[in-house]
């Protein structure tokens, strides 16, 4: 099996595949963490299902599947953006969007005679089928992607956690939520690419849940979450060329054991094992 | 609390309301109100649930604005991200497995609004650990703080806001949901925090009793209408019968005021009276008469 996956790494497919995971990984690990404290698994999946319906189109017209996805992705977000971003507003808002949008997938795949194949491709990964073309698109997007990340870091972070003093404190908390919803829309049709739209959340809620089991500080957790997403995106591919088995296969069993792992052994004795979110008794006199 | 906006001296009040009012539709939140917060007092904000405390902070903090009338913030209209005013918002618990120590929210308070990511130098984390020092929460300012108990978080809280050096603190019902013990820690952090430093406390509450001996001024809001002045002078049985416009006895007992009417339950825990008349044009009168323009 190793000399297999030796051999296989001597061809394009499978050093693009490297090349496309690790960026598309990096990406996925930061913006998940996000996702996971603004508790956005019901709009991540919501992205993603509507990039389908973007692709879907696309295959149709006979343009680029990516650039539908990702047509696809950011006017989800935009539209969720512009018509909700309230906390309680926001979940009804994803799902009436995605339904219509899902809706919208159905009829493109049955006007498009032979859909079956790039129908599957779309909806669980194709990450050994990019070329050398989309690792510069996937490249490109993922490198701007981090760029806004850092540019709103700061401010993103405190409107997060702390919505109420962040506005006080003149952080334009609604505007981020829009923003961050346009990150989103890129970093889904990045982790689109590797374990497609129904696996979607593997890239984008676990490396972030499980790093939130591991340590306290913001930054680490970042750094953890990237790190469990290059794990699995890496290490999926590696097992999918060594075991002639679809790649999300793999990427969702390694996020998994990981999430566990941090769940039920390392988190409890990093971070302790109390559940009913008492904290340690205050110190007398301050 | 009657002062023209530039006293001889020179001095600006902290907050002055010039025939300020704010509605939502129909509904009028506060009337008329004209009064100058002293630099250096303690104003107490008291009044039933619903009637428009917290506004009156947002006005101040410039994320509402009012109807008609003016707002003037430390010699200034009111506007978002005045790094003069520093904020305490009603307790709400953290997440438990979030990712953030106390020390993350109180350096948020610092620099979180700025773009980018915070570069670590040695004089912020001297600034952050100093208000964590003062606000004695340096035990656990490591600990994930979905953790930590409330009046923890609240410690937290205080140091967030103090972390910048305000000259105006505004505070929302910051005791709520503690119990005694963290109320009274949490009001003498504020009260030292003030007397050290000369700064001005709007302290927005809907008990007045844990802070009652530290207050100079009391602001009574009630259904649109509202007084001010001392403790002593706002806090008697004729004013707020006045003000609710129904019959309210104010009791010391054991040196805490109860306050008692007929529509209203015991103790300062108000609820909004029922038959109230119409009146929102008329202030409290008395030692908070309107200011000459």
């Amino acid at each position: 099996m190793i000399d297999q996956v030796v051999r296989l790494l001597g061809y394009d497919f499978a050093q693009n595949a490297l090349a496309a995971g690790v960026v598309i990984a990096i990406v996925s690990g930061v913006v998940s963490r996000f996702v996971v404290a603004r508790n956005m698994s019901f709009g991540v999946h919501a992205l993603a299902e509507l990039g389908f319906t973007g692709a879907a189109g696309a295959v149709l017209l006979g343009v680029s599947p990516v650039g539908g996805l990702l047509t696809g992705t950011v006017l989800s977000a935009l539209l969720i953006g512009g018509l909700g971003v309230r906390l309680r507003e926001r979940d009804t808002v994803v799902g009436v969007v995605m339904a219509f949008g899902l809706g919208l997938g159905v009829l493109f795949l049955t006007l498009y005679p032979r859909y079956a194949t790039q129908a599957f491709s779309i909806l669980f990964g194709t990450i050994t089928g990019v070329n050398s073309g989309d690792v510069v698109v996937l490249v490109v997007i993922g490198a701007l992607t981090l760029v806004g990340l850092a540019v709103i870091y700061r401010p993103l972070t405190f409107a997060t956690v702390d919505p109420e003093v962040a506005a006080a404190r003149g952080v334009p908390v609604r505007a981020l939520g829009v923003a961050f919803l346009l990150i989103m829309a890129a970093a889904v049709a990045e982790a689109v690419q590797v374990v497609g739209v129904l696996l979607i959340l593997t890239l984008l809620i676990t490396p972030g849940a499980t790093a939130e089991r591991l340590t306290a500080s913001p930054g680490r957790a970042i750094a953890i979450s990237v790190g469990v997403a290059l794990l699995c995106v890496v290490g999926g591919i590696l097992l999918s060329l060594g075991a002639n088995l679809p790649v999300s296969v793999f990427v969702t069993t390694l996020s998994f054991a990981a999430y566990l792992v941090a769940r039920l052994i390392v988190g409890p004795l990093v971070l302790g094992t109390d559940r009913a979110g008492r904290g340690p008794e205050p110190v007398p006199g301050g | 609390m009657t002062e023209p906006a530039v006293r001889l001296d020179g001095s600006v009040p902290a907050v002055r309301f010039d025939d300020a009012s704010l509605a939502y539709g129909d509904r009028v939140v506060w009337a008329n109100l004209s009064l100058a917060v002293e630099p250096g007092s303690f104003v107490a904000i008291l009044g039933p649930n619903g009637s428009g405390k917290t506004s009156l902070l947002r006005a101040i903090l410039g994320v509402t604005a009012v109807t008609s009338g003016r707002i003037q913030v430390l010699g200034g209209p009111p506007h978002r991200g005045n790094p003069g005013i520093g904020y305490i918002p009603q307790a709400q618990a953290f997440d438990r497995d979030l990712p953030l120590r106390g020390r993350d929210l109180v350096g948020l308070g610092l620099d979180g609004h700025r773009w980018g990511i915070a570069r670590p130098s040695r004089e912020r984390r001297a600034r952050v650990d100093a208000a964590i020092a003062a606000a004695g929460a340096s035990a656990y300012a490591d600990a994930p703080i979905g953790r930590l108990s409330g009046g923890e978080q609240q410690r937290l809280r205080v140091a967030q806001a103090l972390v910048g050096d305000p000259r105006l603190l505004l505070c929302d019902e910051p005791l709520a949901h503690l119990d005694l013990r963290y109320q009274q820690e949490v009001t003498e952090l504020i009260a030292a925090w003030q007397q050290s430093t000369g700064r001005t406390v709007l302290f927005v509450t809907h008990d007045v009793n844990p802070i009652l001996s530290i207050v100079d001024r009391v602001l009574f809001v009630v259904n649109g209408r509202w007084a001010a002045g001392t403790p002593d002078e706002v806090l008697t049985s004729a004013r707020l019968t006045d003000l609710y416009g129904s019959h309210v006895d104010v009791l010391r007992v054991h040196d805490r005021l109860l306050v008692v009417g007929d529509e209203l339950s015991s103790g300062f825990e108000l609820e909004e009276p029922h038959h109230l008349p119409e009146v929102h044009d008329e202030p409290g009168g008395g030692a908070a008469a309107g200011m000459t323009p």
